[in-house]
């Protein structure tokens, strides 16, 4: 089951968090914001290698379960949202139900 | 630290090296001893065999031998492995004991020592009974051994003292005291290891040899016990390979063993040691993925053997210490040359042990938590007779005790109760805070600097429950900004919140204001009634009371607290705090802008603050000022309000400086510029907001240049982003995103209200005095003063203009090189409204080409700008481009007498030379006259005068001159004659009498001079006369020093008849001339030919009669017969 999902800006900040249980949110949001340290290493090193520009997974951060469809989904998602003529780029995630829904049913499904 | 009971012991830990012990050697009064024993110990680095040395006395009693089991059948183990085996084999029961003894082998009392020597190793030997221990005696010889089998003495000696000792030849070694020490000493060691190796491998024989009497229902325990011996025992023979076989098989053996509550400590105590062995064996072999596998399998059985929910905390810290142990072991390898990577290396393992000791800090609280009436048991049970226990993991009051069921329930209660009640004094967060720094170290390390905030901000909450708020503060407030900058508000908020805590209870005022205004702030999360709540702290501590203690806050500290802030506020000294804004997010927003990026210096400055609260209360501020780069000015930018310190919060929407959450104030701000800051820039670079007043205290806000803070940057951009179309507002009102901060203005000059005009006639001729009539009309409507003109060539062109143009007011002198390019600030004096003057300009340019010229014309004038009488000082300017063009080409040629042109004169040969004056100026222009300077080398034929005095030329229109001149002989000059210089005087025919005459000087060509052997020239009359007698004389003129033969023909013409030597051959002597007189008796009318006169130099072929005929005409004019017959014709005829 997915806990916590959340979406970031290229300037590092949440667009997006959400997490289940509610009461252990802030320890999440560390939890993700850790993560950011790897992301930052692998998009270092994805700069370097030059790798197809189109394949945008960067792949797991830490050897666990591969999680790739779901990613994608989330990735589409996203765009859906930036697709949204009245989304401001880099705007926080707010008000948009069909996000909302789909990560809904994200942190249900994969149980 | 004191090694806890957690803590694993140091025999576990160390690498194991066979024990040798040395006896016999006396290394405090004996120096031939002590250097034997140094060169033992000294340097053993990893080319020396492992072993550990130890001196002991010869008759030192070594641990007693337990008698051998013949049966295991009755026996019943009462633990896995005793506290003190690992040490005794390591420290106490050596493989090998070393009798040194002084004897060479020529000793005279040989058999005395002999016999010596024999009883000390038999008391080695009595010491050891039971154990197989090897004995190896040494004897230290003074002199130096013969080669084996040249001694028959030594060999002899050597084997009765084999024989006396019982030794093998094997275990007898000779150590000779001379130069070679270490080397003998190195060869004895690896002996030692030999013998030390045998030993432990018939130890390992010895422990296996047992297992076969072991069953499986009582023996479980020896299982264990034995494997980790062997396992052990491989490792002191070095065997590390068998030593992680062994112990693996012992791992899975733990785990096997039927665990209880009542031995499950027993069971994870031994697992953790095993795994410890493997970990760190794996990890020696180089192979750290085995390591981690193995240390996550072993986490994997063991974190859910809690054991007694009493003593649940014992599982954390034993879980804390595993994760521990295995990082230390991790860095360690990683310091002996393994690469870890970012998602892999220690730092998680000491984030997870700080985890565990967290948790073991929760568990113990919620344990522990007896009253304080509740006293230490006494006797303590965990005393035990020997001060240690028996076994690993036993509970010290019921050691050796195997049966599941607790005997005795009250000693069992009191024996928990005493862990409770240590653990109570246990120093959780200084645990807690290492483990966490060892983290940091690591993650810092790996490229992990959010993991580094993450675990800095676990450190200051921990200082923070340990009550050491200073380091708390100090390790919150240096993250603080890394999420900050990131943009991660729920997280800083949080990390805000703690940290105001720690100001509150530390009463540190600023830090206190410095957090309330952030977490008031946009960026905080927090609800509105905890804002509220800060608001109202905040203002309380503004108005110098105390403020509300913060929530979940320990109640010792906050009674603390209350007494520091009731200090405070009686403490007297500066209640003044100045906040600099850019490094967070305050609860005011501010934002300068000025209506202009440029005022013209006679209007007032004008911008605006806006301010923008985020607070959920209106607050009221007490002054606002601005500062700029030039201080004058800050004292026109102050707003002040008066009021009394509580009024903070009344009457909230009246006044200037009281801001209404959400709304955008505007305060309008104005002054007058400096005329002495005309073409600066003005900048804001502080805007000051002061929150409360001197009586109580005063937080002052300061933003540096025209507002921002640490988080208006990004919001500025996302604003320029946004598409999102704004709700309409009331007409005074805007929206904060739409105010783009404008925090710098130019300061320009008044405009000026003057004509400036040029009047000229371009094209300017190069080096005339060229006018340029400038004319400035005021149309101020005030008098203006101190007009001042500037005017000549524009600075910044090319430098080699500025040296061929000279400007100078007075036409009346031609100007020189003295001359400036510019002339600066020439006074011309005050003007009448309305009142125009005229000023002329000479301007000489030397060069042809394009110039700018600037007129520049400054003055200045009194205005009233905002009921203040400045002077300003305006100017304007005009800028000329001016073509400069030759006014005339001269084009010079060199003609003979005939007017034909000549390549090249021939010497003393008249030749004219002929001048043209084309004039190329499209103004009409006057030579005033003309002058020809002939260098010396020419000479004038007749007089030099001027033919083209005081004409006038048009456009394209040229005057000629024309010069006979003649070239004396001066032999073979290289590149031709100097001819002189022409000398031009001109000037405009438009120009004013009295402005110079140009003398324009053209040097004129060089030509080249020749010498000819021979000079013709004829006299003939200008024309003939049909059947008139026509004479005609023939100078000859040898111009060498040779004798010349001339061969002269004349060759008949149909037009004359003529009378004289029609072919002759003659000499003419050097320098001197022949004459040759010839009647023509012309026939014809009209132009004719004259008989040819062919003349042929013997010496000179080259001398032609082509160049003959320049010298001499080749035809003449024949007038026709008159009517009258003239007598004296006739007579000629």
């Amino acid at each position: 089951m997915a806990v916590c999902i959340a979406v970031i800006a290229k300037e590092n900040y949440p667009l997006y968090i959400r997490s289940t249980p509610t009461e252990n949110e802030l320890k999440f949001h560390y939890m993700v914001h850790t993560s950011l340290d790897v992301v930052d290493e692998k998009i270092s090193a994805m700069g370097k290698a030059l790798v197809d520009q189109r394949e945008l997974y960067l792949g797991l951060l830490y050897p666990t379960k591969d999680y790739k469809v779901m990613f994608r989904k989330l990735h589409n998602s996203y765009t859906v949202v930036m697709c949204n003529p009245f989304y401001n780029s880099g705007d926080r995630i707010q008000s948009s139900r069909a996000f909302d829904n789909m990560v809904t049913s994200m942190m249900i499904q994969v149980c | 630290m004191s090694p806890t009971q957690w803590d694993l012991p140091v025999e576990l830990c160390c690498r194991p090296m066979a024990f040798v012990t040395l006896t016999g050697l006396d290394v405090v009064y004996n120096a031939v001893h002590r250097a034997v024993w140094d060169a033992f110990c000294a340097n053993r680095r990893a080319d020396r065999v492992p072993i550990s040395f130890k001196v002991l006395p010869g008759d030192h009693e070594y641990p007693k031998c337990r008698p051998k089991r013949t049966s295991y059948e009755w026996y019943i183990p009462k633990g896995i492995l005793k506290t003190g085996w690992m040490n005794k084999h390591l420290n106490l029961v050596p493989a090998l004991v070393v009798v040194f003894y002084e004897l060479d082998w020529d000793e005279p009392q040989w058999k005395e020592k002999q016999s010596e020597c024999a009883t000390r190793v038999e008391i080695v030997r009595q010491s050891l009974q039971g154990r197989n221990t090897k004995v190896a005696v040494v004897l230290i010889q003074k002199k130096t051994p013969l080669p084996p089998g040249e001694d028959v003495i030594a060999s002899e000696r050597a084997a009765a003292l084999c024989n006396a000792c019982e030794l093998s030849g094997k275990s007898l070694f000779v150590l000779p005291h001379t130069d070679h020490l270490v080397g003998y000493i190195i060869r004895l060691e690896n002996a030692f290891y030999e013998h030390a190796q045998t030993y432990y491998y018939t130890e390992i024989r010895r422990v296996k040899s047992h297992k076969e009497f072991l069953n499986k229902t009582t023996h479980q325990l020896l299982f264990v016990r034995h494997q980790f011996k062997i396992a052990f025992f491989s490792e002191l023979k070095q065997d590390t390979q068998n030593a992680l076989k062994n112990y693996r098989t012992a791992y899975n053996l733990v785990h096997e063993l039927r665990a209880h509550e009542t031995n499950i400590l027993e069971i994870k105590t031994m697992a953790g040691f095993i795994n410890y062995k493997i970990c760190r064996l794996c990890f020696q072999h180089n192979t750290p993925l085995d390591a981690i596998a193995q240390f996550r399998k072993h986490i994997d059985l063991c974190k859910k053997k809690i054991g007694s929910a009493e003593l649940s905390f014992e599982h954390a810290a034993w879980m804390s210490k595993q994760f521990q142990a295995f990082g230390d072991l991790f860095d360690e390898a990683i310091k002996l040359g393994l690469t870890a990577i970012q998602t892999q290396n220690p730092g998680f393992y000491y984030q997870q042990a700080a985890y565990y000791a967290q948790e073991r800090k929760q568990l113990a609280k919620s344990v522990c938590n007896h009253e304080a009436s509740i006293m230490y048991p006494n006797p303590d049970p965990l005393e035990t007779q020997t001060g240690v226990l028996d076994f690993y993991g036993q509970r010290s009051w019921r050691q050796g005790i195997l049966s599941f069921d607790l005997s005795d329930p009250e000693k069992e209660k009191v024996g928990v109760l005493a862990i409770q009640l240590k653990e109570r004094n246990v120093a959780h967060s200084e645990i807690i805070i290492t483990l966490l720094s060892n983290a940091v170290a690591q993650f810092k390390k790996y490229k992990c600097p959010r993991m580094k905030s993450h675990l800095m901000v676990q450190m200051g909450e921990e200082y923070y429950y340990a009550k050491d708020y200073t380091k708390a503060l100090k390790l919150l407030d240096y993250v603080m900004c890394d999420y900050r900058s990131e943009g991660w508000w729920t997280l800083l908020t949080s990390i805000l919140t703690t940290a105001l805590k720690c100001s509150y209870l530390m009463a540190q005022l600023k830090d206190y204001i410095t957090y309330s205004l952030e977490l008031l702030g946009r960026a905080s999360t927090l609800k509105d009634d905890q804002k509220s709540r800060i608001e109202k702290n905040l203002i309380n501590v503004l108005m110098n009371e105390s403020p509300d203690p913060e929530p979940d806050c320990d109640i010792f500290a906050v009674k603390t607290a209350q007494k520091l802030w009731a200090d405070r506020i009686s403490l007297a000294g500066s209640n003044i705090f100045t906040i600099g804004v850019q490094d967070f997010v305050p609860f005011v927003q501010c934002k300068a802008k000025f209506h202009a990026p440029s005022f013209h210096v006679d209007v007032p400055v004008e911008f605006d603050i806006y301010l923008k609260a985020d607070c959920p209360h209106p607050i009221r501020f007490s002054k606002l000022c601005v500062s700029f780069n030039n201080q004058e000015y800050n004292q026109f930018c102050v707003i002040e309000e008066a009021s009394k310190a509580n009024e903070v919060l009344e009457n909230p929407t009246q006044g200037k400086m009281c801001l209404v959450p959400g709304k955008t104030r505007k305060l309008l701000f104005k002054f007058v510029a400096k005329t002495e800051d005309v073409g600066k820039k003005i900048e804001i670079t502080s805007v000051d907001l002061a929150l409360g007043n001197e009586t109580g205290r005063c937080v002052v806000l300061n933003w540096q240049g025209g507002g921002g803070d640490a988080a208006s940057s990004q919001e500025a951009l996302q604003a320029a982003r946004s598409f999102k179309r704004r709700p309409k507002l009331p007409d005074n009102e805007v929206h904060w995103d739409s105010i783009i901060i404008q925090a710098s203005t130019m300061i320009i000059s008044r405009v000026p209200n003057i004509s400036v005009h040029l009047r000229h006639e371009p094209p300017a001729l190069t080096n005339e005095m060229y006018c340029l009539v400038v004319t400035v009309q005021s149309h101020e409507k005030t008098q203006i003063r101190d007009v001042k003109l500037t005017a000549g060539l524009k600075p910044g062109q090319d430098a080699n203009l500025t040296q061929k143009t000279h400007v100078t007011l007075h036409g009346t002198e031609l100007c020189d090189e003295s001359y400036p390019a510019l002339l600066t600030d020439i006074p011309v004096g005050d003007l009448h409204p309305g009142e125009q003057l005229e000023k002329m300009l000479y301007v000489r340019c030397g060069t042809v080409g394009s110039r700018m010229f600037l007129v520049y014309v400054s003055y200045l004038i009194n205005i009233t700008a905002e009921e203040k009488e400045i002077v300003c000082k305006c100017h304007k300017d005009e800028t000329v481009t001016i073509e400069t063009v030759f006014p005339f080409d001269v084009a010079v040629k060199f003609v003979s007498t005939k007017f034909e042109h000549l390549e090249r004169v021939y010497a003393d040969i008249p030749f004219l030379l002929m001048t043209d004056l084309l004039s190329a100026s499209p103004w009409a222009l006057t030579v005033v006259s003309s002058e020809l300077q002939l260098a010396p080398s020419m000479t004038t034929v007749d007089q030099l005068e001027s033919q083209v005095d005081n004409v006038v030329l048009q456009t394209g229109e040229s005057a000629s001159e024309c010069f006979c001149l003649r070239c004396p002989s001066l032999g073979n000059v290289e590149g031709g004659v100097a001819t002189g210089h022409y000398i031009i005087s001109w000037k405009r025919t438009s120009a004013m009498e009295n402005i110079p005459v140009i003398r324009t000087v053209i040097t004129l060509p060089h030509v080249i001079v020749e010498n000819i052997p021979l000079h013709v020239n004829a006299d003939l009359p200008s024309f003939g006369r049909v059947r008139e007698s026509l004479p005609v004389k023939y100078h000859l003129q040898n111009k060498t020093d040779f004798v010349q033969d001339v061969e002269i023909s004349v060759e008949p013409s149909d037009a004359f008849m003529f009378s004289g030597l029609k072919q002759i051959r003659l000499r003419i002597l050097p320098g001197t001339e022949q004459e040759m007189l010839y009647n023509f008796y012309p026939l014809m009318a009209g132009y004719q030919q004259l008989p040819f006169l062919n003349i042929n130099l013997l010496r000179f072929p080259n001398f032609t009669n082509q160049l003959l005929r320049r010298f001499i005409p080749t035809s003449i004019f024949v007038k026709p017969q008159g009517r009258l017959m003239d007598d004296t014709s006739i007579a000629a005829a």
